[in-house]
C-alpha cells in the first residue's frame, strides 16, 4: 500500500537528498565531491560527478521565477519558459527538441515563484552540444507574434486543465493570496487568466533581456563528467555569452504581521468527501535564524510526516475519524515560506472533528514538545531516505540548484545533515510553539456543494 | 493503496515543486507494452543509478542479469551491485484484480493495502514499528494482471528487512480492525470520487470498451462490494493467488546469488506450490462507437481508442515505432506538433499501446477549451488517417529507432528499483533474461513498409471516442 502522504515524503525526500554529498564517497574516488566555480561571465557552475551510469543530467537554473514578476503581469516567468522552446537565430523551432531525441535523452523544463530551470539527461558525449543548444537560447531567441500567440494558448490549456479544472486547486489558489497578503507568493506561478491572456511580445522581451544572462544563471552538472572537462565545455559555450546588466538584489515585500485567523471556502458540487487545511507564515531556509529551518523540517516529520507520525496515528489509526491527516514544510524558498497541516474525514466524522484533532496535536506539541525517541526516529527516516536517494543525480542536481537559486550556496547543501543532526527536542517544541499560532493562521476548506453555508 | 484516489491523496500540492512543468513528464517506457504499467509508480521512487545499456557504450555496460534457482525450486533475477548499499526486491504474482470473485470487487486492492498491517506473532502497530526500525520500504500493489510487491532495503539490515517480507508474504494476519480501518480509506477514496466527472467518464468509457469484461470493473471495488469483504475472503484470496507457479522476482542490490538463493526460500519458501486461479476471457475492445458525456467543466477532454498490438504479435515494434511517431513521449510527435505547435490546441496529447494480458489497444487522449473540441478531433482525426494512408517518412524512422534504443537504458535502468522493475516485466513478458541485448537489433530490423503496414492495419478502423465536456452540440464529430 502507498500511504496518503507519498507526495509529501517525496517533498521531504527531496530536502534530505542533499546529504548525498559527503556520503557518496565510497565508489570512485571523486564521487559525489562536488566543484562549483564562476566563469568569468558570472555564470555560476556546480558539478556533481557520479560515475556509475554513463549519463549526465544537464540543468540551466535562473534566478527568476513568478515572485519576480511585474506587477500586472502574472505567468509571464511560466511563459517565457514555454517561449525558450522556439526557434533562435540559430536554429529552427525543434531542433533542439530532435537533437534531444535523436539520441534517447530526455528534456524539459520547469518554473516556481524562485526559479526557473532547464534540463536535459543525456549520454555523457552530448553534453558539449546540449550546452551549445542551452547557451544559445540563453540570448537568441526569436520572439514574434505568432509564436507568442499560438504559446499563449497553450498556456491558457494548461491552466484549464491543472487548476480551473481542479477544485482543489482552484481553492489552493485562493488559500495562496489569502495567506499571503504582501508577498508575491500570493500569484499563482501559472498566472491569473486574465492576465495571462494579455502577455504579449514587449512583455515576453523585456523579460528576456533582464533575466536570460549568463551572471543570473546557475549550471548543473551531475553525472558521468570531469570537473575539469566540464569547466572546459562551459568556458567554449556559456563563456561566450556576454555577461548582461547587474540585476538588483532580490529584495521583495514581506508579508505584515498577522492578527487574524483566515478561513477561505469552496464548495463544489464534484466534491463529495470535504477536507481541510492550515497553514502558517514560517521562516524558509534562507530567511531563518540558524537552525530554526532545520527543527521545522524535523516538526513537519513528526507531527505529520507519514505513517509513524502523530496525526496519522492519532486521527487515522486510534481515533478512526480521518481518511488521510499530515503536515508538511517548503523550506527551499527565497522569502518566508509555509507550514501547513491538513485532514480529511472518514465514515460519520465530521470536517470539524477531524480539524479539532488536528489542532489539538498541534497545540499539543507546541506545548509539550516531542519525545527524544520522536526525534531520533525522524532523524534516522532523514538519514536512511539519504542512502535511498543518493543514487538519484537528477534528484542531487535539483537540489543544489533549487538551494542555489534560493539564496543558499554548495556549503549549506553539504553541512545539512550536521545540522539535521545538532537540532534538539527543545528547538523542535519552540518552533512550533513560536509558529504554529492557531489565532493567526489561515484555512482552506473544501467542501461538497450540499454543505455550503455550514 | 490504489482504493485512495492520486487526487485526493495529494490535495495541496504546492506550485512550488513543479507543477509548472512544460509538459506532462514523458512516461518513461510508453509504447512498449506492459512496462508502462509501473512506470508511474517509479517515477516517485528514490532511484540508483546502476548499469545502463546504451547501444553506443554496450560494451562497457553490459548488464550482467543472473538466473537464480533456489533449492525450493523459485527463481529470480538477479543484478549484483554493491554501489549503493541496498538491495531492491520486486515480484509479482499472476492473477491481479481481475480474480476478485463476483459480488467482491476491490478484493485484491484491499488485500494489497494489509500488508504492513499485521503478520506473523505482529499487530499492526508492532510490524510497522519494526519495519521503521529496520529501515525498509515495503510496497503492494494490485494490478489488473498480477499483485505485486517491492521493499528497498539498507543492506546493512538485509536480513530484518528479508524477515519482514516473509510475515507479510507468507503469514498476513488480516486483523479485523486493519480491515476496518482500511477499509474506511478504500470508501473514502470511492465516495470522493462519486460526483468526480473526470471518474464517471472513466467508468463508463472501460464499460463501453469492455463490457462485461473484468477490465471494466472498478479495481477498488465499489460501496456494497467492499462491505461484503470478510476475513475469510482475505484468507482464501491470499491463499488462491500468493503461490509459488504464478510467482515472478527481481532483485537488485548488494546481495550476492547464493544469499539470495536462502532469502528466496525464506521469504517464499512457505508458500503453497500452486495457484487456483480463475480464467479469465481474452477481450477485444469495442471500437466503433461515440459517447457523449456532458458536464460544465473548463475543458472538453477527448479519448479515442484504436486496435492495438499483442506483446508477443511479431509487429509489436512495428507498432511501438508507429505510436512512437504518431503521439510518443518526445516532443516531436506528429500529434504534438499539429495540436499543440502549430495550433495551440491543448497542453499535452499524447498516443500510448495499451498492452494488458487480455486486451490492447492503442489509445488518444487530450483536452481542449470546449468551444475548440470539434476542430482539436478532426485535427487528431486527420493525423491518425494520414498516418493510416501514409505511414511515417524514412526520416522520421530514422530518428524514431535511435530515440527508442537511447531512451531504453536512461528511462528504464536509471535506478535499482527501475532496473528490478524492468526486469520482472521481462520475465511477465517472457522475453528472456538476453532482451537487452537482442532488443536494439530488434528496432533496427523493422522497415518502413512494416511500420506503414501496422498503422494501416491499427488506425484504419473506426475508434471507440468519448468526448467529455459542456453540452455544446459542436463538440461532436461533424
Amino acid at each position: 500500500m502507498t500511504s496518503q502522504a507519498d507526495w509529501l515524503r517525496g517533498t521531504l525526500f527531496a530536502l534530505a537528498v542533499v546529504m548525498t554529498g559527503p556520503v557518496l564517497a565510497d565508489n570512485k574516488p571523486d564521487d559525489g565531491k562536488v566543484t562549483n566555480f564562476l566563469l568569468d561571465n558570472g555564470m555560476e557552475v556546480v558539478v556533481i560527478p557520479d560515475r556509475r551510469a554513463p549519463i549526465v543530467t544537464h540543468m540551466v537554473w535562473y534566478k527568476v521565477g513568478s515572485a519576480d514578476e511585474p506587477p500586472g503581469k502574472s505567468g509571464i516567468a511560466h511563459f517565457f519558459e514555454h517561449l525558450m522552446f522556439k526557434a533562435t537565430t540559430n536554429h529552427a523551432a525543434g531542433a533542439f527538441d530532435r537533437a534531444v531525441s535523436a539520441i534517447g535523452g530526455s528534456n524539459n523544463a520547469f518554473t516556481s515563484y524562485d526559479y526557473t530551470a532547464f534540463y536535459e539527461t543525456v549520454v555523457p558525449q552530448a553534453l558539449e552540444q546540449m550546452m551549445d543548444f542551452e547557451a544559445d537560447r540563453m540570448r537568441n531567441l526569436i520572439l514574434n507574434d505568432d509564436v507568442i500567440a499560438t504559446e499563449r494558448d497553450v498556456i491558457l490549456e494548461e491552466r484549464r486543465s491543472r487548476i480551473d479544472s481542479n477544485p482543489q486547486a482552484v481553492l489552493g489558489e485562493e488559500v495562496d493570496a489569502t495567506l499571503w497578503q504582501n508577498q508575491p507568493y500570493r500569484i499563482p506561478v501559472i498566472g491569473w487568466m486574465q492576465e495571462m491572456e494579455k502577455l504579449n511580445r514587449a512583455d515576453a522581451k523585456a523579460f528576456y533581456d533582464k533575466y536570460y544572462t549568463p551572471n543570473n544563471a546557475v549550471l548543473v552538472v551531475a553525472g558521468d563528467v570531469e570537473p575539469q572537462a566540464v569547466k572546459a565545455l562551459a568556458e567554449k559555450t556559456y563563456g561566450k555569452v556576454a555577461r548582461g546588466p547587474d540585476l538588483p538584489p532580490r529584495i521583495r515585500p514581506v508579508e505584515p504581521e498577522q492578527n487574524t485567523r483566515r478561513t477561505v471556502t469552496l464548495a463544489d458540487a464534484r466534491v463529495s468527501v470535504p477536507n481541510f487545511s492550515t497553514q502558517w507564515v514560517v521562516p524558509s531556509y534562507h530567511t531563518a535564524k540558524p537552525g530554526e529551518a532545520e527543527a521545522l523540517d524535523l516538526l513537519a516529520e513528526i507531527l505529520g510526516g507519514g505513517s509513524r507520525s502523530r496525526l496519522y496515528q492519532q486521527l487515522v489509526v486510534k481515533q478512526g475519524i480521518a481518511a488521510e491527516a499530515g503536515a508538511f514544510f517548503q523550506g527551499t524558498m527565497l522569502d518566508a515560506t509555509n507550514f501547513t497541516v491538513y485532514g480529511a474525514p472518514r465514515g460519520d466524522a465530521k470536517l470539524a472533528d477531524v480539524q479539532a484533532a488536528v489542532e489539538a496535536e498541534v497545540a499539543r506539541i507546541a506545548s509539550e514538545g516531542v519525545t527524544s525517541g520522536e526525534l531520533e526516529k525522524a532523524k534516522d527516516r532523514f538519514v536512511r531516505s539519504m542512502i535511498f536517494a543518493r543514487d538519484k543525480q537528477d534528484s542531487m542536481a535539483n537540489i543544489y540548484g533549487a538551494t542555489l537559486a534560493t539564496g543558499g550556496n554548495v556549503r549549506d547543501v553539504e553541512e545539512w545533515p550536521g545540522r539535521i543532526r545538532k537540532v534538539t527536542a527543545d528547538e523542535v517544541r519552540q518552533v512550533a510553539a513560536r509558529y504554529l499560532n492557531l489565532n493567526h493562521s489561515t484555512s482552506g476548506y473544501l467542501l461538497p456543494q450540499t454543505q455550503a453555508g455550514n | 493503496m490504489r482504493g485512495v484516489p492520486a487526487s485526493h491523496r495529494r490535495p495541496f500540492q504546492h506550485p512550488s515543486t513543479v507543477l509548472a512543468l512544460r509538459a506532462n513528464p514523458p512516461s518513461p517506457t510508453r509504447g512498449e507494452g506492459r512496462a508502462a504499467r509501473v512506470a508511474t509508480q517509479l517515477v516517485t521512487l528514490i532511484l540508483s543509478l546502476v548499469f545502463l545499456v546504451l547501444p553506443a557504450l554496450s560494451a562497457r555496460a553490459a548488464m550482467s542479469i543472473q538466473e537464480v534457482t533456489s533449492s525450493k525450486g523459485i527463481t529470480a533475477w538477479l543484478v549484483e551491485d554493491y554501489s549503493v548499499p541496498l538491495v531492491a526486491i520486486r515480484f509479482a504474482f499472476d492473477g491481479g484484480t481481475t480474480q476478485d470473485p463476483a459480488g467482491k470487487v476491490g478484493l485484491a486492492n484491499l488485500m494489497s493495502g494489509l500488508f504492513d498491517e499485521g503478520a506473523g506473532n505482529l499487530d499492526s502497530e508492532a510490524f510497522q514499528i519494526k519495519l521503521d526500525d529496520v529501515g525498509a520500504e515495503m510496497n503492494f500493489e494490485a494490478a489488473r494482471d498480477g499483485i505485486y510487491g517491492s521493499m528497498r532495503m539498507l543492506a546493512e539490515q538485509r536480513d530484518a528487512a528479508f524477515d519482514l517480507l516473509r510475515l507479510a508474504v507468507t503469514e498476513p494476519r488480516f486483523d479485523q480492525a486493519p480491515i476496518d480501518r482500511i477499509r474506511a480509506q478504500v470508501l473514502s477514496g470511492i465516495i470522493a470520487n462519486e460526483l468526480d466527472p473526470d471518474t464517471l467518464a472513466q467508468r463508463k468509457w472501460l464499460e463501453a470498451l469492455y463490457g462485461t469484461h473484468p477490465y471494466a470493473r472498478p479495481e477498488e471495488g465499489t460501496r456494497q462490494s467492499i462491505a461484503t469483504i470478510t476475513p475469510d475472503d482475505l484468507i482464501a484470496f491470499h491463499k488462491a493467488n500468493f503461490a509459488r507457479d504464478g510467482l515472478h522476482v527481481a532483485v537488485v542490490g548488494a546481495i550476492d546469488a547464493e544469499t539470495l538463493k536462502k532469502k528466496l526460500d525464506l521469504v517464499f519458501g512457505g508458500l503453497p506450490q500452486h495457484q487456483a486461479l480463475s480464467a479469465v476471457a481474452d477481450v477485444d475492445p469495442k471500437l466503433n462507437q461515440q459517447l457523449e458525456v456532458n458536464y460544465d467543466q473548463p475543458q472538453t477532454s477527448l479519448q479515442l481508442a484504436y486496435p492495438g498490438v499483442e506483446r508477443s504479435a511479431p509487429d509489436f515494434f512495428a507498432a511501438v515505432l508507429m505510436n512512437e511517431i504518431l503521439g510518443g513521449s518526445a516532443f516531436t510527435s506528429r500529434l504534438f506538433e499539429e495540436v499543440r505547435e502549430k495550433r495551440g490546441l491543448a497542453y499535452s496529447v499524447s498516443s500510448d499501446l495499451v498492452d494488458h494480458q487480455h486486451a490492447n489497444a492503442l489509445a488518444i487522449t487530450t483536452s481542449t477549451r470546449a468551444d475548440r473540441a470539434a476542430e482539436t478531433l478532426a485535427v487528431v482525426r486527420e493525423v491518425v488517417k494520414r498516418m493510416a494512408q501514409e505511414g511515417p517518412t524514412e526520416a522520421e524512422l530514422a530518428a524514431t529507432k535511435k530515440y527508442l534504443i537511447g531512451a531504453y537504458a536512461i528511462n528504464n535502468l536509471n535506478s535499482s528499483g527501475a532496473i528490478a522493475a524492468t526486469l520482472l516485466e521481462l520475465q511477465l513478458d517472457k522475453l528472456g533474461s538476453d532482451y537487452m541485448q537482442r532488443r536494439a537489433a530488434l528496432i533496427n530490423a523493422v522497415t518502413l513498409d512494416q511500420v506503414k503496414a501496422a498503422a494501416k492495419k491499427l488506425l484504419s478502423a473506426e475508434p471507440a471516442i468519448m468526448v467529455v465536456g459542456p453540452k455544446h452540440g459542436e463538440a461532436k464529430e461533424e
